[in-house]
Order: C-alpha cells, then sequence, then structure tokens
C-alpha cells in the first residue's frame, strides 16, 4: 500500500506516469506477488502431496525414473477400499465424531453459563474468576497427561470414550468461555433489564434474549471446540490403549504404521480422510474461524 | 374495580422459580460445571503431578515418597539434558523463523490483492487439519529413499548429488522438525497479527508519507508500535504451545536417531506410559513448568513493556 505511492518524488514529472505505473505494478509483482505465491505454495504442498499419494498405485509410488511423481497416471481407489473396509477407520471416525461431538456439547454448556455468571449476572470477583478460568487455558495437555493419566485410571475410565469426553473440556472450556465472554459485552445489557422489568427471570432471559442474540458466539465456539478435540493428540494417546476405541489421529499413526515397511499409499489416504472432516467443516465457516483466532487474541 | 383494589393476577412463582432467580445460587450453579471440570481434570492433576514427581510411582501401584531423587537422577541422565536443550533450541529457532515469516506473510496480504479473503482462508488451512496427520505427511517427504525434496534437488535441479537423509541424523532431523513446525505455525501468527494490522488506522500512514517517511521508517515507528501489544499474546501463546510440543516430533522422529530429537514432553511421554515409570515421567514434566513459567512471563512482559514505553515517549 504504502511502497507504491512513496515512489513518487523519485520520478521526474515529464515522464512520470507510465515509468511508475510500469515501476509500480513490476514492483508489485516482486514484492508482492511472488513471495505471496510462495508461500502458499509451500503451505499448500503438504496437502497435493498427501492427496496425490493416497490415489497413486504402489508402483508408481516408489518409481520416480518412470512416473512424474507431482502427477498420476492410474489412479487407484485401492488405498481407500483397503482403509474402509479392511481396517476399523470407519470404526475410528466415528468414535472420533462422537468425542468430539459430546466434548464439544459439554464445554458448550459449562462456558455459556460460566460466561454468563461472569459477564452478565456480575458479582464481587467476577473478573478475578473469569482471569483465572482463562489462565488455565495456560497449562499446557503435555505437562498434565501424566497425573490425567492416574485420576482417568482411578475414576474406571480408562481405556473409555468418556475419559477423552471428560477431559477435553479442560482446554476448550477456557477458550469458550473466554469467547463468549466478549461476544455477551457485545450485547447491550438494556434488552435484559428490559426484561428483568417486564417481570422474566433471570434464566427466561438468558434462554429467550441473551443466548439468540450470541448464536455467532455461539456457532464460533462450537466450531473451534469441535476442531480441537478432533485434532487432539496426546490425551487420546495416553488414555485409549484398544485399538477399536482410538481416535482417528491416535490410530493413523500406531495402527496403520506396522514394522519396518510404511505403506505410504494407505498412510496417506488416513491422513487425508482424517483431515477432510474438519477441512469441510471449515470451508462452511471460515469466517467465523478467523473471527474466534482474532478474537480471542485480542481480547 | 379501580385502581386501588386492582392486585396484580400474575401467579407466584413456585419455590423452584424463585430459587433460580435468586442471585447467588444463579452464579452458584451457573459456575458449578466449568468451575468443576476444570477443578477435577486441571487443577487437581496439576497438584498431583507436582506430587508424583516425588515419588517412585509407576502405572497401577501406588508409590512412595523419595524426595528430590528423581530430579538428582534426571541431572545426569544426558538423555533428558539432551532434551531440555532440544526444547529450548526448538521453542527459540521455530519461534524466531514463525514470527519473521509470519509476519511477513500478514504484512503481504494486508495489501490490496484479489481475493484476498480465499487466500486468508487457504492460508489457514494446515493449523485447521489434525497436526498428527499433516506430521505424517511431513514425515513421507522426508523419507530417505522416496523424499520429493530429494527427488527435485537431485534429479530435476541437479543441485545435489545424493538424496538428504532428513531423520537420519540428529542436526537433519532436528531442522527438519523445525520446518515442519515453523509450516505449522506461520498461519497462525499470519492471520492473527493481520488482524492486528487492520486495526491501525490508514490515516496514520497518510501523514507519515506526507512526512516524507521512507516505508521502513512507517513499519518501524507507526506498524512496529501499535503491532507490539497483540505480538505479544500471540508470541506468549506461540512459545508456550512451541515449548510444550509432542505431536509432531512423536509422529516424525519418536524422538529417533537414538534419543536426539527428544523433547521434554515426548520423553516425559516415553518414560511416563510405555515406560511405566509415572514418577519420572511427572518430574520431566514438573521441570517444564518453571521454563514455561519464564517464557511465558519473558514474551508477554518483555514486548509489553515496549508498548509501555512507546506510550511514555509520545508524551
Amino acid at each position: 500500500m504504502s511502497n507504491t505511492t512513496v515512489e513518487q518524488p523519485a520520478v521526474t514529472e515529464a515522464d512520470g506516469p507510465q515509468v511508475m505505473s510500469w515501476d509500480s505494478g513490476m514492483r508489485r509483482i516482486i514484492t508482492i506477488y511472488i513471495p505471496l505465491s510462495i508461500f502458499v505454495i509451500v503451505l499448500l504442498f503438504p496437502f497435493y502431496w498427501m492427496a496425490i499419494t493416497a490415489f497413486k498405485p504402489n508402483g508408481e509410488l516408489m518409481n520416480y525414473r518412470d512416473n512424474n511423481p507431482f502427477w498420476i497416471n492410474h489412479p487407484t481407489f485401492a488405498n481407500i477400499n483397503k482403509l474402509l473396509f479392511e481396517t476399523d477407520y470407519g470404526h475410528w471416525l466415528v468414535t472420533t465424531m462422537s468425542i468430539a461431538f459430546g466434548s464439544t456439547f459439554l464445554s458448550l454448556l459449562a462456558s455459556v453459563l460460566a460466561a454468563y455468571a461472569i459477564q452478565r449476572l456480575r458479582f464481587k470477583g467476577s473478573d478475578y474468576v473469569g482471569l483465572a478460568i482463562y489462565a488455565a487455558y495456560l497449562v499446557p495437555p503435555s505437562i498434565l497427561f501424566i497425573p490425567l493419566a492416574q485420576v482417568v485410571y482411578q475414576l474406571g475410565l480408562f481405556d473409555t470414550p468418556y475419559a477423552l469426553i471428560l477431559t477435553y473440556p479442560t482446554f476448550l472450556v477456557p477458550f469458550c468461555t473466554w469467547l463468549l465472554i466478549g461476544y455477551f459485552k457485545s450485547i447491550p445489557y438494556e434488552l435484559e433489564e428490559c426484561a428483568l422489568i417486564d417481570g422474566a427471570s433471570r434464566l427466561q432471559i438468558l434462554r429467550r434474549i441473551t443466548l439468540p442474540l450470541a448464536v455467532p458466539g455461539l456457532i464460533s465456539a462450537g466450531i473451534f471446540a469441535f476442531t480441537l478435540s478432533w485434532n487432539e493428540f496426546i490425551y487420546a494417546l495416553a488414555f485409549i490403549s484398544s485399538t477399536e476405541k482410538k481416535t482417528v489421529p491416535v490410530a493413523v499413526l500406531t495402527e496403520l504404521v506396522q514394522g519396518d515397511v510404511y505403506h505410504w499409499g494407505s498412510l496417506m489416504t488416513g491422513a487425508l480422510l482424517g483431515s477432510l472432516p474438519v477441512a469441510i467443516f471449515y470451508m462452511f465457516f471460515v469466517e467465523y474461524y478467523v473471527s474466534s483466532l482474532t478474537g480471542a487474541v485480542k481480547e | 374495580m379501580d385502581a386501588s383494589t386492582w392486585k396484580p393476577s400474575r401467579a407466584e412463582p413456585s419455590w423452584l422459580a424463585r430459587l433460580f432467580d435468586y442471585k447467588p445460587f444463579l452464579i452458584f450453579i451457573c459456575l458449578l460445571p466449568a468451575i468443576g471440570l476444570l477443578l477435577a481434570f486441571l487443577t487437581y492433576p496439576l497438584g498431583l503431578g507436582i506430587y508424583l514427581a516425588f515419588t517412585d510411582t509407576e502405572i497401577g501401584g501406588n508409590g512412595e515418597w523419595v524426595g528430590l531423587e528423581n530430579f538428582i537422577s534426571l541431572l545426569d541422565d544426558r538423555i533428558f539434558i539432551t532434551s531440555v536443550w532440544n526444547t529450548l533450541f526448538y521453542t527459540f529457532t521455530a519461534t524466531v523463523l514463525k514470527f519473521a515469516l509470519g509476519l511477513w506473510l500478514a504484512l503481504l496480504l494486508n495489501h490490496h490483492i484479489p481475493f484476498k479473503s480465499f487466500l486468508r482462508a487457504i492460508i489457514l488451512l494446515p493449523y485447521i487439519t489434525p497436526t498428527v496427520l499433516s506430521a505424517i505427511a511431513f514425515w513421507w517427504i522426508y523419507d530417505p529413499q522416496f523424499s520429493i525434496i530429494s527427488y527435485v534437488l537431485v534429479d530435476r535441479l541437479h543441485i545435489l548429488d545424493h538424496y538428504i537423509d532428513f531423520l537420519g541424523t540428529p542436526w537433519a532431523a532436528r531442522w527438519s522438525l523445525i520446518v515442519a513446525n515453523v509450516w505449522r505455525g506461520i498461519p497462525f501468527v499470519a492471520i492473527t497479527l493481520l488482524a492486528g494490522l487492520q486495526t491501525i488506522s490508514p490515516s496514520l500512514y497518510e501523514a507519515a508519507l506526507l512526512d516524507g517517511a521512507s516505508p521502513w521508517q512507517s513499519f518501524r515507528h507507526i506498524t512496529s508500535p501499535l503491532l507490539m501489544p497483540i505480538l505479544a499474546i500471540v508470541m506468549t501463546f506461540s512459545v508456550l504451545f512451541t515449548f510444550t510440543d509432542f505431536q509432531l516430533v512423536y509422529a516424525i522422529t519418536r524422538g529417533g536417531p537414538i534419543n536426539s530429537t527428544h523433547l521434554m514432553a515426548t520423553l516425559a511421554f516415553q518414560r511416563g506410559i510405555p515406560g511405566a515409570q509415572l514418577g519420572e515421567g511427572a518430574a520431566i514434566a514438573v521441570a517444564m513448568i518453571p521454563f514455561l513459567v519464564f517464557a511465558t512471563l519473558f514474551s508477554y512482559y518483555a514486548l509489553g513493556r515496549r508498548k509501555w514505553q512507546q506510550g511514555s515517549d509520545n508524551d
């Protein structure tokens, strides 16, 4: 923006316009479009490579001399077939989906109530409670999973989906609560006052006025929570041991890698199919993702 | 019937409804699920983890209190010392690269370009997809025999004469992991910093332009001070999550070759869960806490203070 117009003083008046337009056009290409396309290519290449490997027959996969590795000569569905019908992949997808929905629902419920109490009911020290919940987000799962394994074991939840549904909220609730506090702040308090004067109870206000107005915030929090629980790895790795109860990210890494011979075709198919649900979800709600990502940081 | 004899016809609400309209009770009920979940599965385990670090607990058994023994034996443990060093190097290098490249990408996206929102959407993809799954793609890209990078460098561009063994030697493996981490981290940094850039008023740049400021000067004196508060927060998160990274290393190298790429988190896992030494694993995890607190305070206050200084300069 600024560096194109800064050129002006450097150009003499006589041949100004043509030189300047050529110069700034060229300059834009070199300083903006070329670096930008390199960024995009590098950021997207692993997905392209994942997708292309998934549909390649094994012969092409291991032979770069006779085949151009960047293209598929004979696309095959063998890898997808093998994955869906010879492994528990379908099972893992269903498990992951239900765990993600379960923990998202639980976290949203807890977060809506907590955010409403902190932002709207207002009590002494409510700001500190908000801060404490947010501080919980700064405790990373990597230092919690060992004692949590012990807790899960003692509760008799080891190797059950409930172990994950109950532990995922530890990182979902702080995020969602913080996001929803921000959303509730943007809803005019006068609306609630009117309802109070008209004799509505607090819970009626939450259900009939605040929640409907906070739907965009709920969607943002919900899809983010869903994505985070879909992608979660370390708890799922530590708390689940039976093959058929694993989540997709864990199962692809621990069940599809067998021995020293890596079946890259089926591994990449597993990775691709496992990324697809969140990618599709993401496509529909891009704006919500961006707003929740940036909103959480701006707060 | 006149106004003096009129009584409200509304029925008295039931005791349950009144209870739910009683503010202290309502506050308690509303906070209960969130606080309960966090206390049970975050605060308690955090305390339990610190306790476990001072015991010799194994999976399925109750340990004895052993005092500082775990920490003392870790100090003599070369694998642990390597993992601490790796974690610091990994966090520092990856963060610097992520922020340099992420800021550059954010500045590029801040120009008027066609398909901006579409670009922004696809750039976030690496951040959205499950880390382990993209890590597996990187694992395949780093394959010693069929690496596409080696193929391009050797067979197409003829820059090298042999295939690179990305994960075979410690240093190559460390850099390969850092590249994968940077790849995954750039979108988050770029998109959040872009949001910060968009809050800066264009009139400031116009004023600078009229005063004859160069692009570098307007970046140095307008963009960077105004971006600093958001940068501090993004960097705090980035440092925190890079320092405790687990998935990338576990998926790509599992700490190999010969334990040279372990981060503290992966070593804690290896000792604690498959190795069944919960006490020792917990000690490694607890050893991360001082580093984390320091890194968080540093990135937050070091950058936050510059903003404050900037504010006082303007007065």
